[in-house]
């Protein structure tokens, strides 16, 4: 088992014939992702080449999904147009299955079109958003797996730990830490660190918790906001699984921008020393230095009976 | 409480000054005083005259917070001019006496650093007939994923200590997914502000403009502190203090001339055009990290072996030999570097690709500090290899808590 996505999901790529578009598509085919075609306005009819497989271009979403069948959709279109393509992405899953995933890997989107966005999609049951400007989401199987964004593959292994992190190559560093411990993962999301997004800390937890295969989580965080206050106040009520817990960012000083929009300390708020103590209020094992997340990870599975050593 | 976390003037978009603020403001009709932008005393004087108003404000342009409670110093002496960066003058002398001790010289304030800002523009406003003050802001709620708007009749106040003290006189309304607040949202905060009549007209249609100015021209706060009712019962802006966010920039050309670039850091610019993402700190380790998390988690495990982050550096995805070049010409600018701590976690970016590029980067900008290098995921093993056999003097390692504990050794070494 696994979350949102696992080997039998069927991938759409919006803007596949885009550089960007091409190239991971490609690595996900040779990951394993069964990618079923893509989409750019006005080049339907188009045939993209990907590894042991030719997939069919769509002009439009409402289309593909009619013709594919698709579960998800991967965005990989320039900033400008993101928000437009997460809509239409939205509109066509709702449309024709009444149910989507939709994983936005753009990064730079402005932060109102995202207000409009996640306002669209808040009513729709059955759609779900991950993302902006996050690496994606990866579901390792035994051969291969589903991966569904711009991650490397081969770090991962079919496991039972469960990765929630705001960040891109963090994310990556995380996962390198389970393995370290010779732990893999169910699922691995990143859900990226702008201060509009979809998915949250919460509702991956949510994921997780109901997921028999996840025993235990690593949450990766960074300064900024309040979603690690909030997802730890939820985890102290919610979650019976062991949780492993960084966040980024203790170093940086106030008002300055880190990288992207969402990691800023603004008013002495939103602080990495807050949002460590607001985990170990709730139970969150917390690794100070990233380096020793696989370490905290490994105790943590003793103590809670899941390993012998 | 938590909403006054998110309304600090700072980098998070981009800022201009007041007198441009003030100038979108009456293009959307939103009311504010007559006022006339300086650079010199001179033009301070002509702007007094041509006001016709014999109570004037004298307003310090700068990219901070705390104008008012700020302190002017001379630049090249330290010696404090004047205490209060916005004065009130009551004739042309007192203009003239103000405008000299702002303008060239350098102001202090809360928000600005310890070091302050040279102040190269003023503001010139016409006096105001204030009956009370009020605070109002427009930002983005990134909890609620909406446009939030804050006030409270506490104007001219430290909103974050009315935030702490009396967090039930600040009054909030947000808008509904079309962007728009909701109808009756505005008079309802009229209301709680003890708006009536007039002014609660004013007020309300005041609040709609600037929501559609925030929607339309895309910015990341809207603060106005203070906001006065005045003695004929219309809402004036006072003050602005407008950010954008800069994502959005594409959609609006205009911005460009806004930009005041001598309130930005050059350095951090000119990274910015190579694709990197810099912000420079006090300590003695350079970091030149892929990707923003990762770049902070390397600064935070420096700091646990012992050793200061000199910078913030994050090469982004689509770094190169030349933007890698550059990324070591910054970090060795900063005389203060002692040691540099690379950390790539490769994904699309390739270890030996990088490997190569600090070579290159290295022989062109002449490394003369310690170096050590984490390279882990992609082509890490061929990364390492191509580092090993060149000439250059390197520590390759192959965890960040190594890495850290590496270059912090190396600079002890080199210090004794």
């Amino acid at each position: 088992m696994s979350i949102w996505i696992n080997e039998d999901s069927k991938v759409l790529v919006q803007g596949i014939t885009g550089s960007q578009g091409t190239f991971h598509a490609t690595r996900m085919v040779e990951y394993g992702t069964d990618v079923v075609g893509g989409v750019t306005p006005g080049k339907g009819g188009q045939v993209v080449e990907l590894p042991g497989r030719d997939v069919p271009v769509f002009s439009s979403m409402l289309q593909a999904v009619t013709e594919t069948d698709a579960d998800v959709s991967v965005i990989y279109v320039p900033a400008r147009f993101a928000a437009a393509a997460i809509i239409e992405a939205a509109d066509a899953f709702k449309e024709i299955k009444g149910e989507g995933l939709i994983v936005c890997i753009t990064e730079g989107i402005p932060t109102l079109d995202m207000i409009r966005c996640v306002g669209h999609i808040s009513d729709m049951q059955g759609i779900r958003l991950i993302g902006p400007n996050c690496p994606g989401i990866i579901t390792p199987g035994k051969n291969g797996g589903c991966k569904v964004g711009i991650m490397p593959g081969y770090i991962h292994a079919k496991g039972r730990i469960g990765i929630i992190s705001k960040s891109g190559t963090l994310t990556y560093e995380a996962v390198a830490q389970t393995m370290s411990v010779g732990e893999g993962q169910t699922t691995c999301i990143g859900i990226g660190g702008d201060p509009v997004s979809g998915t949250g800390f919460i509702d991956c937890l949510a994921a997780f918790e109901e997921d028999p295969e996840t025993e235990a989580v690593v949450i990766i965080g960074e300064i900024g906001g309040t979603a690690e206050e909030d997802a730890a106040a939820w985890v102290a009520d919610n979650f019976s699984k062991p949780i492993v817990g960084f966040v980024a960012g203790a170093t940086a000083p106030p008002g300055k921008r880190m990288g992207h929009a969402g990691a800023i300390i603004s008013g002495g708020k939103g602080t990495a020393e807050e949002k460590f103590a607001a985990f170990e209020a709730a139970g969150i094992h917390i690794a100070r230095d990233p380096s020793k997340i696989g370490e905290v990870l490994l105790r943590v599975l003793i103590e809670a009976g899941l390993r012998e050593s | 409480m938590r909403i006054v976390e998110r309304r600090t003037w700072s980098r998070a978009g981009v800022n201009i000054h007041e007198y441009q603020g003030k100038a979108l403001f009456r293009e959307e009709g939103v009311a504010v005083q007559d006022g006339v932008h300086c650079t010199t005393v001179e033009q301070a004087l002509e702007a007094y005259d041509a006001l016709g108003s014999k109570v004037v404000a004298v307003k310090s342009q700068i990219h901070a917070g705390g104008r008012g409670k700020g302190s002017l110093y001379c630049p090249n002496t330290g010696d404090l001019l004047m205490e209060g960066g916005v004065k009130i003058a009551f004739s042309r002398e007192e203009v003239e006496t103000y405008a000299n001790n702002i303008l060239g010289h350098v102001l202090v304030t809360k928000q600005s650093g310890p070091e302050g800002k040279m102040v190269n523009n003023l503001y010139i406003e016409a006096g105001c007939d204030i009956a009370h003050e009020y605070y109002l802001a427009i930002l983005v709620d990134r909890e609620e994923d909406a446009i939030l708007v804050m006030a409270s009749t506490e104007g001219g106040m430290d909103i974050e200590e009315v935030a702490e003290k009396t967090p039930e006189a600040i009054h909030k309304a947000w808008t509904d997914s079309s962007g728009k607040l909701p109808p009756e949202a505005g008079s309802a905060m009229a209301e709680s502000l003890g708006l009536v009549g007039a002014s609660q007209d004013s007020f309300t249609e005041m609040l709609d403009r600037l929501v559609y100015m925030f929607v339309s021209r895309d910015c990341s706060m809207i603060e106005i502190n203070p906001l006065v009712r005045a003695g004929d019962g219309s809402m004036i802006a006072l003050d602005s203090k407008v950010s954008f966010d800069d994502n959005a920039s594409f959609k609006h050309p205009w911005r460009a001339e806004l930009r005041d670039m001598s309130e930005e850091e050059e350095v951090e610019v000119r990274a910015n055009k190579s694709g990197l993402s810099y912000v420079k700190l006090d300590g003695n380790i350079g970091c030149l990290v892929n990707g923003a998390g990762l770049a902070m988690a390397s600064m935070d495990v420096i700091k646990l072996y012992g050793g200061e982050p000199a910078n913030f550096l994050d090469i982004g995805g689509g770094a190169n030999k030349e933007s890698i070049t550059t990324a070591f010409g910054i970090i060795l600018e900063d005389p203060h570097v002692e040691g540099i701590l690379v950390n790539i976690f490769g994904g699309i970016i390739r270890c030996d690709m990088v490997a190569r590029s600090i070579i290159d980067a290295s022989r062109e900008v002449g490394l003369s500090v310690p170096l050590v290098v984490r390279f882990s995921g992609t082509n890490h093993v061929e990364g390492r290899t191509v580092l090993e056999e060149s000439a250059l003097e390197v520590t390759t390692v192959s965890t960040l808590a190594d890495g850290a504990e590496a270059i912090v050794a190396a600079i002890e070494e080199v210090r004794v």
